[in-house]
């Protein structure tokens, strides 16, 4: 079976997750609990970011405003449904006694908020200059 | 002479304190869509997507509250279910919908 029907599945029928190895130590399931969780809060702040790119450069050309506020977002989403998707497969590693995954969405998520973020500075000054 | 207890390391306290941090999140993404609902072009519009982001909101603190709840039960909680992890990520994505929505 592909990784990806098998993703997909976990993703369908999460309960499956239990079918699985022998339950960890609570304390490992709690922070793995706490590290879903920041990842959660991330995306609703970029989310949040979005809405503020929104509302609070209304002086923005609207294209600009517009692709600003919909990178925040979509970031903002992926980062909500990695974060789900991350704490399944490191709950299931934990049951089955693997080594937890390794993912290279932090670094692609870092080099994303930077590039908005440049963009952002560059699009201000310009704006207000122009 | 007895075993040393193991150390808990607060971790149900300190799972319930990122529970709260998640919501106090929450609600202020929710008060920034609050905030340009009600300034959204159509009156219809921007009452369905106040409403929307209200349900959100409510929905995330439910949540936090159910679990914390459970938590705060037993000494040695049981795992998060994934239901609940996907409902959690279902507000937060939902009230990006609404932002998409209003953006566009």
């Amino acid at each position: 079976m592909s990784e990806f029907v098998r993703n997909v599945r976990l993703w369908l029928e999460p309960e499956r997750v239990r079918d699985q190895g022998t339950t960890p130590d609570y304390r490992f399931s709690l922070a793995n609990e706490r590290t879903f969780l920041a990842w959660l809060r991330t995306a609703l702040a970029l989310i949040g970011g979005g809405f503020a790119v929104d509302q609070f450069l209304p002086h923005l050309r609207w294209a600009w405003r517009v692709a600003l506020a919909l990178a925040l977002l979509g970031a903002g989403v992926l980062c909500a449904l990695r974060a789900v998707h991350h704490w399944m497969r490191c709950e299931q590693a934990m049951r089955r006694g693997d080594d937890l995954p390794v993912s290279r969405f932090p670094a692609v998520l870092s080099l994303l908020v930077a590039v908005v973020a440049v963009v952002m500075v560059v699009v201000v000054l310009a704006g207000w200059a122009g | 002479m007895t075993a040393p207890a193991r150390d808990a390391g607060l971790q149900p306290q300190r799972t319930r304190l990122a529970w709260r941090r998640t919501t106090l999140s929450g609600t202020v993404t929710a008060v920034l869509a609050i905030r340009a609902s009600v300034r959204a072009a159509g009156p219809t519009t921007g009452a369905v997507l106040v409403l929307l982001c209200c349900v959100c909101w409510l929905a995330l603190l439910a949540l936090a509250h159910l679990r914390i709840r459970t938590l705060a039960a037993s000494p040695e909680p049981p795992t998060l279910t994934p239901r609940l992890a996907w409902a959690a990520t279902g507000c937060a994505v939902a009230l990006a919908l609404c932002a998409g929505v209003l953006v566009s």
